[in-house]
């Protein structure tokens, strides 16, 4: 795909952190070489998975250039992001993108009513006439399924998480953005309202063409509305293609350990075998080879001290050395 | 064999707000039994009441959460504490060496300026004031063993370990007193679902070690029927069904909990799923007679009027619905 018909196209970024003190400095890739692509054509929504520290949101945070990369772009429309210093081009760049963040009890100040978030958010994007602001607003809180008459004058603390998390949407809407960045927009929600916010992200996509970036650690909504997922650990981006090919024939043994650990909803459920937790993250981080190694049943001798390339494997890429060997089998037999 | 009775509890958040009494009835006559050796799940979502129900069974009763009426009843070793009448002396007794409670992000209580062994000696210390060093680091070392912790957590500032770890460090230090009752309060939320499973893996294996009561409370469905063996569901501060595991999975009764159920969605399975229409009710101002039937596709003219009381329809099976209760009726 061309970068220009690309509604974002990140290119090779990499975050490095230092922890520790002066003395026992650690550098920490938290995103190391990542590159994909959204199109422009086409609205879909993305899901980044993958356990805490795998580098999801950090990603989510270049994008919505919260976080500075340490090298790499990011193309939006073709524009490089990253520089962008005046006023004017920032603001063109929000209004097209967007956030969500994960706990909507953190987004909001408490001690600030709920509908001046709204009002400032429509002043900036929407001009400074009262009665389109009050119709626009009105028409976002319609779209999430709230109304003006349960916001005005409430403080955070007064809704629940459920109602909270679909006022940060709205207000996202505000700005009729092109691309919407949900950092794990529903782990906070109660299960019967879940459901409504994951579709009010499908219907975004299918009738209001914007494209999400979707974050979150349940696969079982991740299937149910993403078209492409993309599998993080430790930075990299293991295994990225079609949500069906990726969650039901899982290649990567990481995918296939994430599918195994969903806790399905069944009379029958129950699971026996226990599982491998890793116990410091620094040192997954800071491993030779696939960061994957020290926790994989299917490890061969090159993992431990060679870092696997990506392979394109039945319609998706996968960063394994399994599927590398596999690869060269096929070569060397059709010779 | 009962650990605890809970008997038509009725816990309200009271306040006034010039001259205006106002009462948020979070908890509204739920009554049930606990079992020694169990799991037992309290599904339903934020705002339900499920989490002041803990707070009433743990005894965290503060303005303006008030208890209205019913009683808490332990019955441990012989002892009948019944948590709503105890002084202040009892309940500290009670908590932590008897009843310990995981709450939600548990992981934060670890002082980050301290090492995790300084955290454990703290808690230790304060409720077994004479004890010896060289006895509490064994004692440690062996708890954290079984659970199948590494030992050099211990020597680890919080910001060391993962927030898995983290989370299993703080279950492991609530129960290094072998309590009889734990009460889990969404203690996986906010975490993945590798370290999900790893943390309720070491809930289970705590809970079958010691044979106590776990109490585990979570909005997850897929916790319950993993690890849970009796599940009560609660809507808007009432108990409206309550079975063994795979009873409620297998056939849910009340509409709330076969709705609950089935709009999750399943890997393999791209279908439409639908929310529940409308948003649970406030519960300063109730809807009249049964509280789910402003939502309920299948309500009645006396829906709206009367409530259902929580009836036995079988064995270990208690619903509070009047379609289930009739269903059930006509079968029988």
């Amino acid at each position: 795909m061309s970068h220009d018909k690309a509604l974002l196209s990140i290119q090779n970024i990499t975050k490095i952190y230092s922890v520790g003190g002066l003395f026992s400095r650690e550098r920490i890739s938290a995103v190391a070489d990542v590159s994909l692509t959204m199109s422009a054509e086409e609205p879909e929504i993305l899901t980044l998975a993958g356990e805490s520290g795998s580098g999801k949101t950090t990603l989510a945070r270049m994008v919505l250039r919260l976080v500075e990369p340490t090298s790499g772009r990011i193309l939006y429309k073709g524009r490089n992001i990253i520089g962008i210093r005046n006023r004017k081009e920032q603001m063109e760049f929000m209004q097209d993108i967007q956030p969500i963040f994960q706990n909507p009890f953190e987004t909001f100040n408490p001690l600030k009513e709920l509908d001046r978030y709204l009002f400032e958010t429509a002043r900036n994007y929407r001009g400074r006439e009262e009665q389109s602001i009050d119709q626009r607003i009105e028409s976002v809180l319609n779209l999430v399924g709230l109304s003006m008459e349960e916001i005005r004058g409430r403080y955070p603390h007064e809704l629940s998480g459920g109602q909270l998390q679909r006022v940060s949407v709205a207000r996202a809407l505000i700005a009729s953005p092109l691309l919407l960045v949900a950092d794990e927009p529903v782990s906070m929600i109660d299960a019967s309202l879940r459901m409504s916010v994951v579709n009010l992200f499908k219907s975004l996509k299918d009738e209001h063409k914007v494209s999400i970036i979707y974050i979150t650690h349940d696969l079982a909504t991740a299937y149910y509305i993403s078209d492409r997922i993309a599998i993080m650990l430790r930075g990299h981006i293991v295994e990225i293609g079609p949500v069906r090919k990726v969650l039901v024939e899982a290649l990567h043994p990481y995918t296939r350990l994430l599918k195994e650990s969903i806790l399905q909803p069944h009379a029958e459920a129950s699971w026996d075998e226990e599982i491998t937790l890793s116990t410091m993250e620094a040192r997954e981080f800071t491993r030779l080879g696939c960061k994957f190694a020290g926790r994989c049943d299917s490890r061969l001798p090159i993992c431990e001290v060679s870092d696997p390339p990506i392979t394109h494997v039945d319609e998706r890429e996968v960063k394994c050395w399994l599927y590398v060997e596999q690869e060269k089998h096929r070569v060397v037999s059709s010779l | 064999m009962n650990v605890l009775r809970i008997e038509n509890i009725q816990a309200y958040y009271q306040s006034t707000l010039y001259g205006i009494a106002r009462n948020v009835r979070a908890v509204d006559g739920v009554s049930l039994d606990l079992h020694a050796d169990e799991i037992y799940g309290i599904a339903g979502e934020s705002s339900c009441g499920k989490t002041t129900l803990i707070k009433v069974m743990f005894g965290a009763v503060e303005p303006p959460l008030t208890i209205v009426g019913g009683k808490v009843l332990y019955q441990l070793d012989g002892n009948h504490i019944d948590v709503t009448q105890a002084d202040a002396e009892t309940l500290r007794q009670l908590r932590w060496k008897q009843v310990s409670y995981i709450l939600q992000g548990s992981m934060s209580l670890l002082n980050p300026v301290r090492k995790i062994r300084k955290t454990f000696w703290d808690f230790t210390k304060a409720h077994e004031p004479t004890i010896e060093s060289a006895k509490f680091e064994a004692t440690t070392r062996g708890h954290l063993d079984r659970l199948g912790l590494p030992a050099e957590v211990l020597d680890s500032y919080p910001h060391q370990l993962s927030g898995g770890m983290k989370q299993r460090v703080a279950i492991a230090l609530a129960t290094i007193f072998q309590p009889k009752v734990i009460l889990a309060d969404e203690p996986t939320t906010a975490l993945d679902v590798v370290v999900q499973r790893g943390v309720l893996q070491l809930l289970r294996r705590i809970q079958q070690e010691t044979k106590n009561t776990l109490v585990i409370v979570t909005h997850d469905m897929g916790i319950h029927a993993n690890i849970a063996h009796r599940v009560g569901i609660m809507y808007a501060g009432r108990l409206v069904e309550e079975g063994r595991v795979r009873e409620i999975f297998g056939e849910p009764l009340h509409p709330y909990t076969r709705h609950l159920i089935q709009s999750l969605p399943a890997i393999g399975d791209k279908s439409e799923r639908q929310g529940i229409p409308g948003a649970p009710p406030n519960l300063a101002d109730p809807p009249p007679g049964c509280r789910f039937h402003p939502r309920c596709p299948y309500a009645k003219p006396i829906c709206s009027i009367e409530a259902p009381q929580l009836t036995t329809i079988a064995d270990g099976r208690r619903i509070a619905c009047f379609l289930a209760a009739k269903e059930n009726a006509n079968v029988s």
